[in-house]
């Protein structure tokens, strides 16, 4: 009992502190506290104040209004890789599953290894040297890599139903691999889904951070988490303040989303065992 | 004397009981069998000796074992215990040894870690133990891994562990379920052994009366954490004074009310089927393969009840897969009413005049769908779904002895038996004619097991079905069919008249076959067998 | 040989020749002319085609891959545009910062993570494990870059413990080479220490619920002579694995790092590669970790056999 409690704890965190940012970075299409570009010099480098939530940096910008907008970066960076994962990587997922042992099931497993021996950066780092750094590049540095994720999730959670009775009475009803994929295994396998959805998202997030953070990400004016870190490395003696939020925001909306994955598993684990 | 003594154990896990007042005596060289179905407890009894309970479990009362108490005794001195005065043995040698160590060193461990021997010594011990149980030594070295040994030669292997310091009491654990039949016998042989030899106490856990009648000098039957009857085996089975030992010792022994009418018809003809699978093959050596299925041969006719039996591995289910059309021949033919031939191409209308019901309650159905939809979705067969479609989902549940409304309900809602009964409801809908049951009662308390093969026969009788019972259980096949098949490595060895093949069986494997199979002595349960 | 290394083998040199025509590809066929794109708009045709011929980009694709992958063979990986000099010294010199990097980074992130996980798994639901976990949740959550941030702001700019960046070489000695490799080192660690403290609380807990923990409990032996006897052993595949994927995350993950710290390894000379359009460097240092991630691997699943018998045939 104590133990549900503790992890409904954690699940209410979790969706309190990601719903927090994503929250601040709807709000900031239609309100910030300053406009996020205006520079005013006279007034750069303030600590916090009444004025400044948040401070000012070195050009006087706002940092709370940099903020929020940074949000909307962040998360619509994760949110779309995620989608090209989830895109590409369950239909693949399934297609092996529904063909494990067969030559198709070795490709997309052996593609997906070739992948991941490419370490996300490694693919930034080529996409970019090649095109050029952008948000759109590092989205799809990012949404590759999710991509055999997915597709192995998927394809593990996939191949343990598809050795259930169920999936034989499918098959007795006369139903083929895709009707029984889309009908049987998808709707089963959701919930995993789900969960390395909240992980790659957050994953998503740090890795954008990262590759902003080195100048492969979204560039300027485009206010981004990673780039003002990068801009505060400089001025780290003289306003160490600049370096602390936006590492605080990233830190605090990561911890959300894997608090939330952790407590949506938790709470989808004891139900499937029961219907299992 | 009294070896073991329980008296009142009573165990809660988080607040919840499942033992209640549990009381018995076990004597040195006696074998007390413990009986009931899933859910009543044994299991629960043994841990609890053992103290071995989940967390979050409380235990009263009190057990001795040859003077010493062993509720509410420190962990410590508890491990002393364990593996040197009190054996144990689960029921799934599969998973019950670690993978990554030999046999040698599992079964020393039992020597080494009461510091009962040094390594060499321990060692030399444990392959005494081992030829002991059946392992002999040029077959069986230490150096063996568990992975390169069958699943009865592993329970060998966990027998050998358990004895190895010659314990006052050995508890088994259901031993012989996850086994085939011939090697049950051959495990439930060496025990008997053992307790002669050894005089220690045996205490015997199973779901199985025959098991026990053959083996027990004492039993108590256990239904929902409580004793309800105990007492000499012959006195307990003959007198049955408890309501609930004769509903379970009459269901045990049921056989349902059957009238066949068995025309000439064939339903489903298998031709020479051969079911070949490539073997891994090796750089440069010509391709290999494995014939599961070989060259079998059956014909199943209008309204007739064919069994198929054999043990894991002997290619029945593999033949029911290729019967289905769900896997494809390598040779042969499978045909349906005689002409159409069976296959994964087969056409949905054919497939429609052929369901199957499987063994599994929990993995038969999609968790996310309600019954109603469930059973309804063999319609796909049809090129449209009928029009009354609704009110044929209702007749089929109705049917099978469950209530229109449950097609509201998610599968999660039902039990066991009740799951099955919706099997084969989604196996009656589209009106077939013959049905494949794979196992469908073997994993069936024997209460629930006896309704659903009533309800079988029933149906049979009133939809004019043809049945193919595949099934290890020879109990169950004799109960509900009218011819058997005998299936060995593949092949059938052996085929006629179910009473004919199971009362004088005439190729040795069948012999031993039946031979193995454990059975309640026949003046034991006179009064039902009128009945 | 057994036959499941065999089949890794073959897999092994598979994903080497994929992976190095996916790179050709993407380096050189993509952009279309690549000495065009080294040189940018403005220059003549005159001194593309010089640069193109110097470092020999000339002739069909099938032959300059060829020319290259063979040249990667016998350890000649070009030459570099922007320093001319031959690009395996470079990446030669360059590793004598990533390697002990990596290794140092790994060697604290085990030492951390093991007691960690051990811990967790057998306090499993009470406090040592919830603080545990509380602290694992926070470690994935920080991205190593900040938090090495933090550490230049707190020991090297406060405390003046150690240095705040630059890397003084292995020439003066072990001593102040990992001074100046402790702070990169930590930063790379903690994130790394924390998921490996959850796999291998996950896979101990996972191992314990095992039938064969309950044998050798009949047996005789306490929990936690079972863990050590039989859990350990049986809970180091999946944690040898997120070993290996740590291995390349952290030469990949050193490139971040050692911009923060100035570190003149290989990540900074892929960035000077990338800012400086030197498609051969690119080129070849890709290659060099996507190739050190596969043999990584390869060397976990070797790993694998002598851990597990049953792979042993």
């Amino acid at each position: 009992m104590r133990r549900g409690t503790r992890r409904r704890v954690g699940l209410w965190l979790g969706a309190v502190l990601a719903g927090t940012f994503v929250t601040m970075a709807l709000l900031s299409f239609v309100w910030t506290p300053w406009p996020y570009a205006a520079m005013d010099i006279a007034q750069k480098l303030r600590p916090p104040s009444a004025a400044h939530w948040l401070g000012t940096d070195q050009f006087g910008r706002d940092v709370a209004a940099q903020l929020m907008v940074g949000a909307r970066t962040s998360i619509a960076v994760a949110i779309v890789a995620v989608g090209i994962g989830m895109g590409a990587g369950v239909p693949l997922g399934l297609w092996a599953a529904a063909t494990r042992g067969s030559w198709i099931d070795e490709v997309i497993q052996r593609g997906g290894d070739l992948v991941f021996a490419f370490p996300s950066l490694v693919i930034a780092i080529l996409i970019t040297s090649v095109f050029g750094p952008s948000a759109v590049n590092a989205i799809l540095a990012i949404g590759i890599f999710n991509i055999p994720v997915f597709a192995r999730v998927t394809r593990g959670g996939a191949l343990s139903l598809w050795t259930l009775d169920y999936i034989r009475a499918a098959r007795l009803a006369g139903k083929r691999g895709a009707r029984i994929s889309v009908e049987h295994i998808l709707p089963n396998v959701a919930n995993l889904l789900i969960v390395q959805g909240t992980i790659q998202f957050s994953l998503g997030i740090l890795a954008e951070a990262g590759l902003s953070y080195v100048g492969l990400g979204a560039q300027p004016p485009t206010p981004s988490w990673g780039r003002m870190l990068a801009d505060s490395q400089t001025l780290m003696g003289l306003a160490p303040q600049l370096a602390l939020f936006p590492g605080l925001a990233i830190v605090l909306t990561v911890l959300g989303l894997n608090l939330l994955g952790d407590g949506l598993r938790d709470l989808m684990d004891p139900r499937l065992r029961r219907q299992a | 004397m009294t070896l073991l003594s329980v008296r009142d154990l009573s165990v809660a896990i988080h607040g919840r009981p499942v033992l209640n007042r549990v009381s018995f005596d076990l004597a040195p060289g006696e074998v007390f069998g413990l009986v009931g179905e899933s859910g009543s407890g044994k299991s629960m009894t043994a841990l609890a000796l053992m103290g071995l309970l989940p967390h979050g479990a409380e235990v009263g009362g009190q057990a001795t074992l040859a003077g010493t108490g062993l509720i509410g005794l420190p962990e410590r001195r508890m491990c002393g215990l364990r593996g040197r005065e009190i054996g144990l043995i689960f029921q799934e040698p599969m998973t019950a040894l670690n993978p990554m160590k030999t046999i040698g060193d599992q079964v020393a461990e039992t020597l080494l870690i009461h510091g009962a021997a040094s390594r060499g010594e321990a060692l030399r011990v444990a392959r005494q133990r081992l030829d002991r149980v059946g392992l002999a030594g040029e077959r069986f070295p230490l150096e063996r891994f568990p992975h390169e040994l069958s699943g009865g030669q592993r329970q060998r292997v966990c027998i050998a562990m358990a004895i190895a310091l010659r314990p006052k009491l050995l508890i088994a654990d259901e031993p012989t379920t996850a086994l085939d039949v011939t090697t049950q016998a051959q495990i439930l042989d060496l025990l008997r052994g053992l307790v002669a030899e050894e005089g220690m106490g045996l205490m015997l856990i199973t779901h199985d009366l025959a098991v026990v009648a053959g083996l027990a000098t004492h039993v108590a039957v256990m239904q929902a954490g409580r004793i309800v009857e105990a007492g000499p085996t012959e006195t307990v089975f003959r007198t049955r004074a408890d309501a609930y030992t004769r509903a379970l010792f009459a269901a045990a022994h049921h056989v349902p009310r059957r009238t066949p009418r068995i025309g000439s018809a064939p339903m489903l003809t298998v031709d020479r089927a051969l079911r070949r699978y490539p073997l891994a093959r090796r750089p440069f050596a010509p391709p290999r393969f494995f014939d599961a299925v070989k060259a079998v041969s059956l014909r199943l006719n209008k309204g007739e009840s064919l069994g198929l039996v054999g043990e894991s591995g002997s290619g029945k289910s593999t033949l029911a897969r290729a019967v289905l059309g769900l896997d494809p021949l390598q040779g042969g033919a499978i045909r349906l009413f005689g002409e159409h031939p069976v296959g994964p191409r087969m056409p949905d209308t054919l497939r429609a005049g052929l369901q199957a019901v499987f063994q599994d309650p929990y993995g038969s159905f999609n968790p996310r769908w309600r019954v109603a939809r469930l059973v309804a979705e063999p319609f796909h067969l049809l090129p449209a779904p009928p029009a009354d479609a609704a009110e044929r989902v209702s007749a089929a549940l109705t049917d099978v002895g469950l209530r229109p409304e449950d097609g509201e309900r998610f599968i999660h809602e039902f039990s066991g038996g009740q799951r099955q009964r919706i099997a084969i409801a989604r196996a009656l809908i589209t009106r077939p004619e013959v049905i494949v049951l794979d196992e469908a009662v073997s994993a069936l308390d024997v209460r629930v097991r006896a309704q659903i093969l009533d309800l079988l026969c029933d149906l049979q009788d009133r939809h004019g079905l043809s049945y193919l019972f595949i099934s290890h259980d020879l109990s169950v096949v004799r109960a509900i069919t009218d011819r058997v098949l005998v299936m060995q490595a593949g092949e059938i060895v052996e085929e006629g008249p179910t009473d004919r093949v199971l009362d004088a069986p005439e190729h040795p494997y069948t012999r031993d076959l039946v031979a193995a199979t454990p059975k309640i002595p026949p003046g034991w349960m006179e009064d039902d067998d009128a009945a | 040989m057994p036959r499941y290394l065999l089949s890794r083998l073959g897999s092994l040199v598979l994903s080497l020749v994929v992976a190095s025509v996916v790179i050709f590809v993407v380096v050189q066929v993509i952009p279309g002319d690549p000495a065009t794109f080294m040189m940018g708009l403005n220059a003549t045709p005159d001194t593309v085609e010089a640069l193109r011929h110097s470092l020999g980009l000339t002739g069909p694709l099938p032959l300059r891959y060829l020319h290259w992958v063979g040249g990667m063979l016998t350890g000649d990986l070009g030459t570099s545009y922007t320093y001319r000099v031959p690009v395996a010294g470079l990446v030669l010199q360059r590793l004598q910062v990533s390697l002990p990097l990596t290794v140092y980074a790994m060697a604290l992130s085990s030492l951390l993570a093991f007691p960690a996980g051990m811990l967790a798994a057998a306090r499993r639901g009470r406090g040592a494990d919830l603080a545990v976990m509380g602290a694992t949740q926070l470690g994935i959550a920080v991205p190593n870059f900040w938090f090495a941030m933090l550490l230049v702001i707190v020991f090297a700019l406060r405390l003046h413990w150690l240095p705040a960046g630059g890397f003084p070489g292995w020439g003066g000695g072990l001593w102040p080479g990992l001074r100046g490799l402790t702070l990169p080192a930590v930063a790379l660690a903690l994130p790394q220490a924390a998921i490996l403290t959850r796999v291998m609380r996950s896979a101990l807990i996972e191992t314990l619920s095992q039938d064969f923990i309950r044998t050798a409990r009949a047996k005789g032996l306490s929990q936690g002579q079972a863990v050590r006897r039989h859990g350990l052993r049986n809970a180091l595949i999946p944690v040898l694995t997120i070993l290996g994927l740590q291995f390349s995350f952290l030469l990949a993950g050193a490139i971040i790092i050692e911009n923060v710290f100035y570190l003149p390894g290989l990540g900074r000379l892929i960035f000077q590669g990338i800012t400086q359009r030197d498609l051969i460097v690119v080129q070849s240092v890709v290659m060099l970790l996507v190739a050190a991630v596969i043999v990584v691997n390869f060397a976990v699943e070797l790993a694998y056999v002598l851990v597990d018998p049953r792979l042993r045939r």
